[in-house]
C-alpha cells in the first residue's frame, strides 16, 4: 500500500489540475455565449446576399458568371477546411478531419486531384502529414474573427476555380447543432447551387453600375467569402462548446480521481494508527 | 399617404439597420446616388463612404460603408456592406493611426507593404475622418 504522504501529494497534483480544468469550463462557456451571439449577427448577411443572388439569376442577365457554371469534367478539387487552432476540444477536430477523408476517398478512387485550403493551426498539423497539396492556409485568427483576415486565404481558392484549376470546391465545416453537439458537415462552395425557380422570373431586368459583370463578379465573390466566415465563426462557437463539454468531464474526472484517492488515504491514514496503538499495546504488555 | 421603403444594412459581421426609410443617399461606384422610394431596380458597387438615412419625423442617421453593394427594388433597398462600422464607434485615433502608417508606407517602397493596399487604407482612413468631423458638427 502507497505511503500516506505519497498519496497526498498525488491528491494537491490533481487538485490543481481540477482547478485549471474547471476555469477553462468556465471560460469556454462565456465565449461560446458570445461566440453563439456572432454567429447569429453573421445570419442576415448571407440571407440578404441570396436573396440578391437570387434575384440577379433570374433576372434576364446575359452574363454567366463561372461560379454559376456547372463543369460536367471534374478534373481537380478543392476544400476549404476549418478547424480551430487549439486543442483540448474532445474529438472537434478529428471527427472533422475524419469526415473530411472519407469524403475524399470518392475523389482519389477516380485519381482525382485535391487542392487544399486549410483554415486553423489544428487542420495544418494535421494535413502537412499527409504531404498534401496546401493552396492557402491561416491560422491564428483568435476568437474574434474578421472577414478581412480570410479574404486573402479563400481568394486563392477562388481564383483557382476560376482558372480552371479546380472544377469543384468543398467546405468542410463543424456545424453548430446545440452546446452539447457539433457536427462535421462537408457541403459543395462552387460552383453555387442557383435555384431556378419560375415563379421568381422577371420580366425586368436591373440597371447594372457600371456593368452587369462587374457587380456580379463583386457579388458572388462576396458571396463566397462570407459563407467561408460564417463557418469559421461557427467553428469558433464549436470549439468553444467542445472544450466546455471537454472541460467538464475532465473536471468530473478529477473529482471521481480525488475522492478514490481520499479513500485509500484514509486506509492507510487508519492503517498506520492501528499499527501504532498495536505496537505501544505490545510495548507496555511486554514491560 | 407619405411614401417609404424598407431599408436593410447589412455588413458581413453584423446587421447595421433595418427599417422603414424616406430616403437613403448611398456613394456608389459612378457617383453618389439618392434613392427615393418607387426607384427603378438597380444595382451598383459603392466606394467607402458615408450612407445617409433619411426617415420621416426623425433625424438623418449616418453609417460608413467601406465599400459594397447597393440593390434596389421597389420598396426594398439593401445595402451589403463590406464592413461597416457605426459611425459614432468611429476611433478617430484608430483612423488617424491607419492613415499615418498608409502613408509611411506609401513613401517607404522598400517595405514589404503593398502600395496599392496603402493607397485604399489611405482613402479609407480619409473617409472615416470626414465622417467624425460630420458627426462632431451635427452634435454641437
Amino acid at each position: 500500500m502507497a505511503n500516506e504522504k505519497e498519496i497526498r501529494t498525488q491528491i494537491a497534483s490533481i487538485k490543481n489540475t481540477q482547478k485549471i480544468t474547471k476555469a477553462m469550463e468556465m471560460v469556454a462557456a462565456s465565449k461560446m455565449r458570445k461566440a453563439k451571439d456572432r454567429m447569429n449577427a453573421t445570419r442576415p448577411y448571407a440571407s440578404k446576399m441570396l436573396n440578391v443572388i437570387g434575384h440577379l439569376a433570374n433576372a434576364n442577365t446575359e452574363y454567366n458568371h463561372p461560379f454559376l457554371l456547372d463543369r460536367e469534367e471534374v478534373k481537380r478539387v478543392g476544400y476549404i477546411i476549418i478547424s480551430s487552432d487549439r486543442g483540448l476540444c474532445g474529438g472537434l477536430n478529428v471527427n472533422l478531419f475524419k469526415a473530411a477523408l472519407k469524403d475524399m476517398q470518392e475523389w482519389q478512387g477516380k485519381n482525382i486531384e485535391i487542392d487544399f485550403c486549410l483554415i486553423g493551426a489544428k487542420a495544418t498539423q494535421f494535413f502537412k502529414k499527409f504531404s498534401a497539396n496546401i493552396v492557402s492556409q491561416v491560422s491564428q485568427l483568435g476568437d474574434e474573427v474578421h472577414i478581412e483576415e480570410l479574404i486573402g486565404t479563400v481568394k486563392a481558392m477562388l481564383d483557382a476555380y476560376t482558372d480552371g484549376k479546380i472544377d469543384r470546391l468543398f467546405l468542410v465545416e463543424n456545424e453548430f447543432v446545440n452546446s452539447m453537439t457539433q457536427q462535421p458537415k462537408v457541403s459543395p462552395l462552387l460552383p453555387l447551387a442557383a435555384e431556378d425557380n419560375d415563379e421568381m422570373k422577371h420580366h425586368w431586368d436591373y440597371i447594372y453600375e457600371p456593368d452587369a459583370k462587374t457587380v456580379l463578379d463583386g457579388l458572388l465573390t462576396r458571396y463566397a467569402e462570407s459563407i467561408v466566415y460564417q463557418g469559421v465563426v461557427e467553428n469558433v462557437a464549436c470549439e468553444m462548446s467542445a472544450r466546455m463539454v471537454a472541460m467538464k468531464s475532465a473536471s468530473d474526472n478529477a473529482g471521481d480521481l480525488i475522492s478514490d484517492l481520499e479513500l485509500a488515504y484514509n486506509k492507510a491514514r487508519q492503517a498506520a494508527i492501528t499499527q501504532e496503538i498495536s505496537e505501544i499495546v505490545g510495548g507496555a504488555a511486554a514491560v | 399617404m407619405a411614401m417609404s421603403m424598407h431599408l436593410d444594412v447589412v455588413s458581413a459581421e453584423k446587421e447595421l439597420f433595418s427599417g422603414v426609410v424616406s430616403a437613403v443617399f448611398a456613394p456608389a461606384i459612378m457617383g453618389d446616388v439618392g434613392i427615393y422610394p418607387r426607384h427603378t431596380p438597380l444595382v451598383t458597387s459603392l466606394r467607402p463612404g458615408e450612407l445617409k438615412i433619411e426617415i420621416e419625423g426623425k433625424e438623418d442617421q449616418f453609417l460608413y460603408v467601406s465599400g459594397g453593394i447597393l440593390e434596389v427594388q421597389p420598396g426594398v433597398v439593401t445595402v451589403l456592406s463590406d464592413t461597416a462600422i457605426r459611425a459614432e464607434d468611429l476611433d478617430e485615433a484608430k483612423a488617424m493611426e491607419a492613415k499615418q502608417r498608409a502613408e509611411e508606407a506609401l513613401k517607404d517602397k522598400q517595405g514589404d507593404f503593398d502600395a496599392a493596399k496603402a493607397q485604399v487604407e489611405l482613402v479609407r482612413a480619409a473617409e472615416q475622418l470626414r465622417m467624425i468631423e460630420r458627426m462632431r458638427k451635427i452634435r454641437k
